[in-house]
């Protein structure tokens, strides 16, 4: 890679690019994202390569290492498309084909039929109801979508900086740098009113100044890339899919507040995104885009990565910066606040990788442009995973403002199976439930405060009438507890003691006053923990506590689980209509708690029973089953 | 006492993170993946390479989920019991690998050192659950059933990793 | 003038660095378990938190004061979560408070009794996890506590050596040494000052007091007994005595009662000290070997410096620290007296944990036999006097026993920083004039500086002195030492902020304002005192004509291969 020395070498990156990638009589663009790769795509991409590389009649492009000739076929291993659940995806440009479910079986047709010949093959193609959609676009769950901050994830090979050039790439980076002051810079993001995608939604341009205006020159970037929310992949799937965007992103930032250094703090349970950093950050250093003079200028830039290790915490920003700096992940008490002393206790900008990657559009196309979409007040888009009972599930990006509806039954398809929706928990352990009255609420930061959820990172866990909202809460509250750093009394032992609570209701071993306990100790816990994650650990007990209080007055009272989902309070009864008198569920019970005479009905004894269901599985007549 | 090439092989990474305090953790992430584990002797090697207490090393080191001071099996299974896992079943299939290979909640490795089984919160492939990896390698679409196979196929060398 | 509007009184503030200082100035005590002013500020346990106008509450450790806040700190809701917090705290402590070490002095018990905690909602799950008592000095007992981080803040950031430190996390999280080691397998030095800001019985003083009353009553032993200079000041602490006020006369009074036959002064071995150090001090200046000169007084010192900059060991002074000489000495005495056949148990009342390290060193024994039997830290001393039913406040106070119940004013003040080294500047100038003593004690060796430089000159040299308190400044000193940034001639290490006064056998809590009234009280037993000079000690003169001819070495030396050449 040659060595770009000043913006003109930068354009003229683009442009080869570019007229490649338009010139290219197809483009097959295989996903690559941890999603499709867990179902295959790997095998997919090889064997592509190897029936369009063993065909002599064409010439073509693999990745950028191994392409040979200036042939007009390209096979490319792209980021994350988002349709995880279709996966593995491929998509056939020019066509604009997305073949989804692709087995190995299938690539000799696609080979010979649309590649060679740009026929479709049907049979790969989605359908919705009946209707087909051949092109990627025209399908329901990308039609609604506005994707901004995705645009090249599932577009271009991630692995290869000259396309991610090729859509502008550091555009946006050169822009600031050679036409911008750091302040108009910081001044634009201000005005775009871009808020932080991590949880807050915190203004990031307020951030950037404040860093800005330090006495101290020793200034820090640091994305936080701790994605660490049960049911959230956002943050994953740009760093695999578009890595240059974010990275751009942070460069603009440290242009802005005058950091020469920067650091990405990615956790351990993404090696794929580590593996397509690193190879961005060679690639970026290897044009000249990061190190020292970049383009020509006396900016210098140098990206770290540090990788997480196993402490769901270290999302909040000072238990990351503490991590990056050698210690243990645990929150300390502001001021000094992250803009003052952050990392290193120099003054320190920290956004988290939605947020990065959503600056280079700002600056390239203006805070006015941007200030264009999205919700007032919330502007821009917001990417959500979208994920649990519902038919697509997957990373889409719609614009702030978007109601639950539209994401959950437009986008989402709906409810899979015959269930029906019963609530959809927004913002992972630390946001709330909401409810069919609230579907029609605006997704952006303020409507959702109200309510007392948040959009925290954006994970949509969509849960239908057969989940148990207890059990729900009992879940979210065993991660935060396995995940308090132990520092703060409300958090360490509070959290403890809910989670005590709920584990005994849900063991049918509930009172009533128990409720009562677990709101008084959600509300200590909200007003005085130390961390965001500790003041909004309590969140998913008080807004179930509050929506589904009934279920809850089922458990302690009638001893009741009405999904079945708690196994304790299950209730197992033979059908004397089917029963045949077998006795193969009494040999097969372990407590002896099923009684009867052969080729009468038999009858289990609730008192005795452990609830195991071992009767279930064992009555080859289908008599057994669970009593609602 | 730890054979002479373990000081030698961390002596190596210390060099490429530096010997400063800041560099404690990916220093013992590379010893981990080296080794499978981290050698307690190492970790109090570290601590005086890099300069910080042996106390301060060792309480960052338990701090952090991913290190162990006991050696893990050769495939360290994780089992994802994120939300979207959750919701869709995951615990039937952690329940199940622990029958299959004899392991608990406080038992985490096999006496054959083959297999160690843990959970994780999310792996970020909700799309797809529930899932689990192996050494990584994500596997989708789980059930006990196909769990179990796993195993089979893992003991018999039929999976690639 | 700045005014926060603290529960509807306007109160001014100026540069306090958070708002819990401001109330506390305005005489609101909010309860806190790990806030410390000279640590870092750890914001755990929550229990400082106020409310504002709006309904927001935050912890007031770490809030900065702003002009015009309006603040409440008793509101029903922080009332409530206080409450709440605290019964968390108790239900994963153990709760057997009548056997406990700390019962009655416990920061934990008082502060449940003062918000009126009369149940226990929750279990405790915890599983017991065993005492460990292998240090000499200090007893871990992991299920009291209340992980505050208050030990593991002053053994890392004032004491600059990181034995005890988190391990795990959340429910898990406990303090330990890294590996779950015994403490007598760590570097703790044993200066007891994590068992000075507990708050519970986590971390106590391992006693002596049960031995010590068998050694009383075995009538085989003729029981001695030294108090150290610190003692005097802070005894009363225990006994509702006002802070800093002498209570020597008093205390001999009830250790006479207690069955002490003879009870002497460790100042008068300060005295002692003072001349063997100063002596060799010059001897050193004139070779100009082995400088700096380091005090050998604060065994925490003295063990830190081993462990950390062994390279240093030749540099600490080879006279023994005041109460092993004194031990010495005793047993040297106790074994001239033939007549008396019985045995001479020396006993010694110290400020300090570290010295039941000290008497345990294999230098520290003579002719086989043990300088010193027993240590008591001050507590133990009180808690004998309440176990013999004696009430220190309404004792008449008596006279300590002669020959060596004399000692100076330069002894005295062993028992704050600077005061060795004051001692020595004593002697060497070599002047009892007003002027003269006047003149050293505002040559900068007094005060509450961590780190305090001075000079002098000697002959023609100018000599270069360091006084310093607390470990980490004292780690910080030595590693500008070794990389040549600075030089000096002679430095004090007093290894507890502010000396002995603030030692971790002291009764706690051991505040700012208990500290400035503990040093106040040492400086003004030098004022009272008529000799100010060590070498002025008549029984100090007497003593080196009889019992000390031709033993000062063997007595008053450690005789270590590294240390001594005589030997």
């Amino acid at each position: 890679m040659q060595k770009l020395e000043n913006k003109e070498m930068l354009n003229q990156l683009r442009d080869e690019n570019k007229e490649r990638m338009d010139n290219s009589k197809c483009r097959v663009l295989i996903c690559a994202g941890t999603g499709c790769l867990a179902s295959g795509s790997g095998e997919i991409y090889e064997k592509i390569s190897e029936l369009i590389g063993e065909n002599p009649d064409v010439e073509v492009h693999f990745g950028p290492e191994i392409a040979h000739g200036d042939g007009p076929m390209e096979v490319k291993k792209s980021g994350c498309h988002g349709f995880c659940e279709m996966g593995p995806l491929m998509r056939i440009e020019p066509l604009g084909v997305l073949y989804t479910k692709v087995k190995l079986e299938d690539c000799e047709e696609i080979f010979e039929k649309t590649i060679k010949n740009g026929e479709i093959v049907e049979r790969l193609i989605y359908s919705q109801n009946g209707v087909q959609y051949p092109k990627q676009e025209e399908i329901p769950f990308y039609k609604k979508q506005t994707r901004l901050v995705l645009e090249n994830c599932g577009r271009i090979d991630a692995e290869f900086i000259g396309e991610a050039c090729a859509h502008d790439g550091y555009q946006a980076f050169a822009k600031a740098l050679f036409e911008m002051t750091p302040a108009e810079v910081v001044d634009e993001i201000l005005e775009s009113n871009l808020r932080g995608r991590g949880g807050g939604g915190f203004q990031t341009g307020y951030k950037w100044k404040q860093v800005a205006r330090q006495e101290e020159k020793i200034r820090y970037v640091v994305c936080n890339g701790d994605e660490g929310d049960p049911g959230a992949f956002m943050d994953r799937s740009i760093m695999e899919g578009d890595p240059h965007k974010m990275i751009e992103g942070m460069m603009i930032a440290a242009y802005a507040v005058g950091a020469q250094e920067g650091y990405i703090y990615v956790r351990a349970e993404y090696p794929l995104a580590i593996s397509r950093l690193k190879k961005a950050i060679q690639d970026a250093e290897a044009a000249g885009l990061l190190g020292d003079n970049i383009l020509g200028t006396d900016f210098s830039f140098r990206l770290h990565i540090n990788r997480g290790a196993g402490a769901f915490v270290c999302g909040e920003g000072s238990a990351l910066t503490a991590s990056i700096e050698g210690n243990r992940g645990m929150p300390r008490v502001k001021p000094p606040r992250t803009v003052e002393k952050g990392l290193f206790e120099k003054p320190t900008v920290l956004n988290n990788v939605e947020t990065y990657a959503n600056v280079p559009m700002i600056i390239l196309k203006g805070a006015q442009w941007y200030k264009g979409i999205g919700a007032e007040n919330s502007p821009g888009t917001k990417a959500f995973a979208i994920t649990g009972s519902v038919k697509n599930t997957g990373l889409i990006e719609v614009p702030m403002g978007t109601t639950l509806r539209e994401v959950i039954f437009d986008i989402g398809g709906g409810i899979k199976g015959d269930a029906e929706f019963k609530a959809v928990q927004i913002g992972g352990p630390s946001g709330g439930c909401l409810m069919t009255p609230q579907l029609d609420v605006s997704l952006d930061f303020d409507s959702l405060k109200k309510l007392g959820a948040m959009i925290g990172s954006g994970g949509l866990v969509v849960m239908d009438n057969n989940t148990c909202m207890v059990e729900v809460a009992r879940f979210f509250m065993n991660f935060t507890q396995n995940e308090s750093c132990g520092k703060c009394v409300p958090c360490r032992e509070g959290t403890k003691r809910m989670l005590e609570i709920l584990e005994r209701i849900v063991a049918g071993q509930g009172k009533v006053e128990d409720l009562d306990l677990l709101e008084e100790l959600a509300t200590m816990i909200t007003d005085t923990a130390l961390c965001g994650l500790g003041k909004s650990a309590a969140l998913p007990v008080m807004s179930t506590l509050k929506m589904f209080r009934d279920e809850y007055l089922e458990h302690v009272v009638d001893k009741k689980c009405k999904t079945g989902t708690c196994t304790a309070l299950r209730s197992y009864v033979i059908d004397p209509e089917k029963c045949k008198g077998c006795s193969k569920c009494a040999r097969n019970c372990p407590v002896g708690a099923i009684s009867g005479q052969i080729k009468e009905p038999f009858t289990i004894d609730s008192s005795v029973c452990i609830k195991c269901g071992a009767c279930e599985s064992a009555c080859p007549f289908g008599a057994i089953s669970v009593e609602n | 006492m730890l054979d002479k090439s373990y000081y030698e092989k961390t002596d190596e990474i210390i060099a490429v993170y530096g010997a400063k305090p800041a560099s404690l953790i990916p220093i013992i992430q590379d010893i981990q993946s080296e080794y499978r584990y981290l050698p307690a002797e190492l970790l109090v090697y570290v601590a005086k390479k890099i300069g910080i207490t042996e106390s301060k090393a060792y309480s960052v080191a338990t701090f952090y989920e991913n290190f162990s001071f006991e050696p893990k099996g050769k495939y360290v299974i994780k089992v994802c019991d994120g939300t979207a896992c959750h919701v869709r079943k995951s615990i039937p299939i952690l329940e199940r690998l622990h029958k299959d290979l004899g392991l608990s909640k406080d038992k985490v490795t096999t006496d054959d050192m083959l297999f160690t089984l843990e959970t994780v919160s999310c792996l970020g492939a909700c799309g797809l659950a529930p899932v689990l990896t192996v050494n990584d390698k994500v596997f989708p679409s789980m059930t006990p059933d196909a769990a179990s196979q796993l195993i089979r196929d893992l003991r018999e060398g039929k999976v690639e990793l | 003038m700045k005014y926060i509007t603290i529960n509807n009184r306007k109160v001014p503030f100026d540069d306090e660095k958070n708002l819990l200082t401001v109330i506390r100035k305005a005489g609101i005590d909010l309860p806190t378990f790990c806030y410390h002013s000279e640590l870092s500020t750890y914001g755990a346990c929550r229990l400082c938190v106020v409310e504002d106008n709006r309904g927001r509450v935050f912890a007031s450790c770490s809030e900065e004061p702003r002009d015009g806040m309006v603040i409440y700190t008793n509101t029903p809701k922080l009332q409530h979560h206080r409450k709440m917090i605290l019964e968390l705290l108790l239900a994963s402590h153990c709760r057997d408070c009548t056997t406990c070490r700390k019962n009655g002095v416990c920061e934990l018990q008082t502060l449940a009794q003062q918000l009126g905690i009369t149940s226990v909602r929750f279990e405790n799950t915890k599983e017991t996890i065993p005492m460990d008592d292998s240090s000499n000095c200090i007893v871990i007992d992991p299920n009291k506590c209340i992980l505050c981080g208050d030990c593991v803040r002053t053994c890392e950031e004032i004491q600059g050596i990181g034995v005890l430190n988190f391990a795990h996390r959340g429910s898990e999280m406990r303090v330990m040494p890294a590996f779950n080691k015994c403490m007598s397998e760590t570097d703790c030095v044993g200066c007891g000052q994590c068992r000075a800001v507990c708050p519970t019985g986590a971390i106590t003083i391992k006693s002596n007091v049960h031995e010590v009353w068998n050694a009383l009553a075995d009538k085989n032993n003729r029981v001695v007994v030294q108090i150290a200079p610190a003692v005097r000041v802070a005894i009363g602490d225990e006994f509702g005595i006002p802070k800093g006020e002498n209570s020597l006369g008093k205390l001999v009074a009830a250790l006479r009662r207690m069955g002490f036959e003879e009870i002497y002064d460790t100042n008068f071995a300060a005295d002692l000290t003072v001349i063997e150090e100063s002596k060799e001090f010059l001897e050193r200046l004139e070779s100009g070997e082995n400088l700096p000169l380091f005090t050998s007084c604060c065994p925490g010192w003295v063990k830190f410096c081993e462990n950390k900059y062994p390279e240093y060991r030749k540099n600490i002074s080879t006279c023994r620290s005041p109460q092993q000489m004194f031990g010495a000495l005793l047993k040297e005495d106790g074994r001239m007296k033939i007549d008396d056949p019985r045995k001479t148990v020396v006993v010694s009342i110290m400020p300090c944990t570290a010295k039941k390290n000290e008497i345990l060193r294999p230098e520290h024994f003579t002719d086989g036999e043990q300088d010193v039997d027993y240590v008591l830290t001050t507590v133990e001393v009180a808690r004998m006097i309440r176990e013999a039913g004696i009430d220190l406040t309404q004792v008449p106070s008596e006279s300590l026993d002669m020959p060596f119940g004399l000692a100076s004013g330069a002894g005295a003040i062993f028992g704050v920083t600077g005061g060795v080294t004051e001692a020595v500047l004593r002697r060497i100038v070599n002047s009892n004039r007003p002027e003269d003593l006047e003149t050293i004690s505002f040559m900068g060796v007094r005060g509450d500086d961590s780190i305090k430089e001075t000079s002098i000159t000697v002959g023609e040299r100018e000599v270069k002195i360091a006084i310093v308190n607390g470990l980490a400044s004292a780690d910080e000193l030595l590693q500008k030492m070794k990389a040549g940034e600075v030089y000096y001639d002679f430095v004090e290490v007093m290894a507890c902020k502010r000396g002995c006064i603030a030692g971790g056998g002291q009764p706690t809590p051991i505040g700012p304002r208990t500290k400035k009234a503990r040093m106040d009280g040492i400086y003004n037993i030098d004022q009272a005192s008529q000799i100010k000079l060590s070498s002025e000690n008549p029984f100090i003169t007497m003593l080196y004509n009889g019992l000390l001819k031709d033993k000062e070495h063997k007595l008053l030396h450690n005789h270590s291969e590294h240390k001594c050449e005589e030997c």
